[in-house]
């Protein structure tokens, strides 16, 4: 790990600038620039593009037949276009789920834990990265534990727990878990931020006379605020996609989430294969449009980590 | 998903090179970066971070580890009963063919998906990127991360509607181009349906290492591999000594993250197979899963559950272990 961080940092910028420019960089000594494409460059992009199509084709799949009536997927088979749209199999199940009750569900489970879990993990980073408190090393080998566990293990006790306290088929259980799941990351890619921060920053902040908490508040957090918005982010989509422990704490129907919901329904009466079909669409768009929306920050977030 | 986590914080540890890493090491450890501001007075800002997890990890944690010396149904108090439910473990063939089955599970999640993705990241950067140019690059790697940003539950569904046994799209597709006699109960029949599994897997996993693998790859300055070139290595020569040499950490952080979410692997059974037919598709957690909550054995399922985190803590350490030795191999070199 440490061969990698030593080229990254001493050299990220010219290799960037070269890996954004290449062929302007060197143009001569490139035995094929853009003008040369060969036979076999041309072999590559198709089987690029091929397994491309291949990954991509359930969800051309779904997309096509939830616009199905069952007849005419029946007699047409799920390669052709529907004959008629037909919005039935959605609508039967948008009403079956309430689907806008699970997207509220959903959004407010994975906003309020994306906002509580970056509070968490700030506070745990501060004292760990800039605080330095002794023994850091262990407590964040500690805190990493909640990342490592199978969820299985906290199932029992954690259903004991919240069903004494009544927190039991709410969301606030579900909350307080995810954030403390969700923060130990947090915690850990904060704190090695933190570890670095600018020390001419906080000196000069503690010559003003500011306090520890100003100091956190005014220094650190604006000036962490990408890393932090990154985080946000993943935590929502992350929180979002979790299933076993929603599954078994939001026993009621009002209180599920969008994976849930729809999963709990799959093997249902009410389930032909073009109305199946539209629950997978319907489970699929949220996240989808998460990504359209924060594609370049979920990039850059992926990226910014393994070439630090 | 999960698993994406921990690489990028695994990749970027606070200091660049060891020397440094040394050197703050030293003057870390005796005081805060603000000036005038005791380390001790810090301990306050992880109160409510270690309180949470005392009650949300560390407490249930314990608990879990004490119902695997009990015999608890759930509603009577348990009863201590030492080590019986760790001896019908081992004799319990239902979860060795579990284990066995996270082995399919490792192989479709971390060995196709690593080396395939080694591979296709290579392609995208080195070849499509340079000389398709970078936004073609893009839109492919955007393509094959699709699968990893649905939840897991939802991507079984969609391909498990695909595979469904009468009308399902694949069956319709052999008929029609004349393979009717292929066409068969995927899921729900004992030689496929594990798999079945075992391709979703691949189709969900796949872009995750691609993803990571071409951030590693900026890093290869790319006058290594035109000296390489001129050498006469040809591509397969100058991938293996360059690119699979630079990016090895990331190959560690990849395997491992995979082979813990792979260990882990829990919603696309419950929604596709629910470890069936039979015990065809049975994998620890779901195991744990229908002990606590379909035959209320709490007792022998918190049992599973703790067997299967000693598991992952073994594969962790061992790897990390693995890893500090090849890195120390390499210093040295």
């Amino acid at each position: 790990m440490s061969a990698l961080l030593d080229g990254a940092d001493l050299n990220s910028e010219p290799r960037t600038s070269a890996i954004v420019a290449p062929n302007r960089r060197a143009p001569k000594r490139r035995s094929g620039g853009p003008s040369h494409r060969g036979a076999g460059d041309w072999l590559v992009l198709v089987v690029a593009i091929v397994i491309g199509f291949f990954i991509a084709v359930p969800f051309l799949l779904i997309l096509v037949n939830s616009f199905k009536s069952p007849t005419d997927y029946n007699t047409s088979g799920p390669l052709t276009l529907p004959t008629e749209l037909y919005f039935d199999g959605i609508v039967a199940f948008w009403e079956r789920v309430d689907f806008p009750e699970k997207l509220l569900n959903s959004v407010f489970i994975s906003g309020v834990v994306a906002v509580l879990a970056v509070l968490l993990s700030m506070l745990n980073a501060f004292a760990l990265g800039i605080g330095r408190v002794k023994g850091r090393l262990w407590i964040v080998v500690l805190i990493l534990l909640a990342n490592m566990l199978p969820q299985e293990v906290l199932l029992y006790p954690l259903y004991f727990m919240f069903k004494e306290v009544g927190l039991y088929d709410s969301q606030w259980a579900v909350i307080i878990i995810f954030t403390v799941i969700q923060s130990a990351f947090g915690t850990y890619l904060l704190a090695s931020v933190y570890g670095t921060f600018p020390k001419e920053l906080l000196e000069a902040a503690s010559l003003d006379g500011a306090s520890r908490w100003q100091i956190l508040w005014r220094v650190v957090y604006p000036i962490s605020r990408p890393t932090l918005s990154v985080l946000l982010i993943f935590f929502f989509i992350w929180t979002w996609n979790e299933f076993l422990i929603p599954l078994t704490f939001l026993v009621s129907n009002a209180t599920q989430t969008v994976p849930v919901a729809i999963t709990v329904l799959q093997g249902d009466r009410l389930m032909d294969v073009t109305t199946t079909s539209a629950s997978a669409l319907l489970g699929l768009i949220p996240t989808l449009v998460f990504f359209l929306i924060f594609q370049r920050t979920l990039t850059r977030g992926i990226t910014a980590g393994a070439v630090k | 998903m999960p698993a994406a986590l921990t690489t990028r914080a695994l990749t970027a540890p606070p200091d660049a090179d060891p020397a440094a890493r040394r050197r703050t090491r030293r003057t870390a450890a005796t005081s805060s970066l603000i000036p005038g501001s005791p380390r001790n007075a810090y301990w306050l800002y992880l109160v409510p971070g270690l309180a949470l997890l005392a009650v949300i990890i560390v407490v249930p944690l314990g608990w879990n580890i004490y119902l695997t010396f009990t015999d608890y149904r759930g509603i009577r108090p348990p009863e201590w009963i030492g080590l019986e439910n760790w001896i019908e473990l081992a004799g319990d063939a239902v979860f060795w063919t579990s284990f066995g089955n996270s082995i399919a599970m490792i192989v479709a999640m971390v060995l196709v998906p690593t080396l395939l993705g080694l591979v296709l990241a290579a392609m995208l950067f080195d070849l499509i990127g340079k000389k398709f140019g970078g936004r073609l690059a893009s839109f492919l790697r955007a393509t094959y991360y699709l699968p990893q940003i649905l939840p897991a539950v939802i991507a079984a569904i969609v391909i498990g509607w695909i595979l469904r046994p009468q009308n399902g799209a694949l069956n319709q597709v052999l008929e029609a181009i004349g393979l009717g006699s292929l066409a068969h109960n995927w899921l729900g029949s004992a030689d496929t349906a594990l798999p079945s599994i075992m391709v979703i897997m691949v189709w969900v996993q796949l872009g995750y290492p691609i993803v990571i693998f071409m951030a590693a790859l900026q890093r290869v300055d790319p006058e290594l591999y035109e000296a390489a070139e001129l050498d006469g290595a040809n591509w397969y020569q100058r991938f293996r000594a360059i690119t699979v040499s630079i990016i090895r950490p990331e190959i560690f952080v990849v395997t491992l993250t995979c082979t813990i979410a792979a260990l882990k692997v829990f919603g696309p059974v419950y929604a596709l197979t629910g470890g069936g037919p039979g015990t065809a598709t049975m994998v620890p957690a779901y195991y744990a899963y229908s002990e606590f909550f379909q035959s209320q054995q709490v007792g022998y399922g918190a049992t599973i559950a703790t067997a299967l985190t000693i598991v992952i803590a073994a594969v962790s350490v061992v790897f990390i272990l693995a890893q500090n030795r090849a890195e120390r191999l390499e210093e040295s070199r």
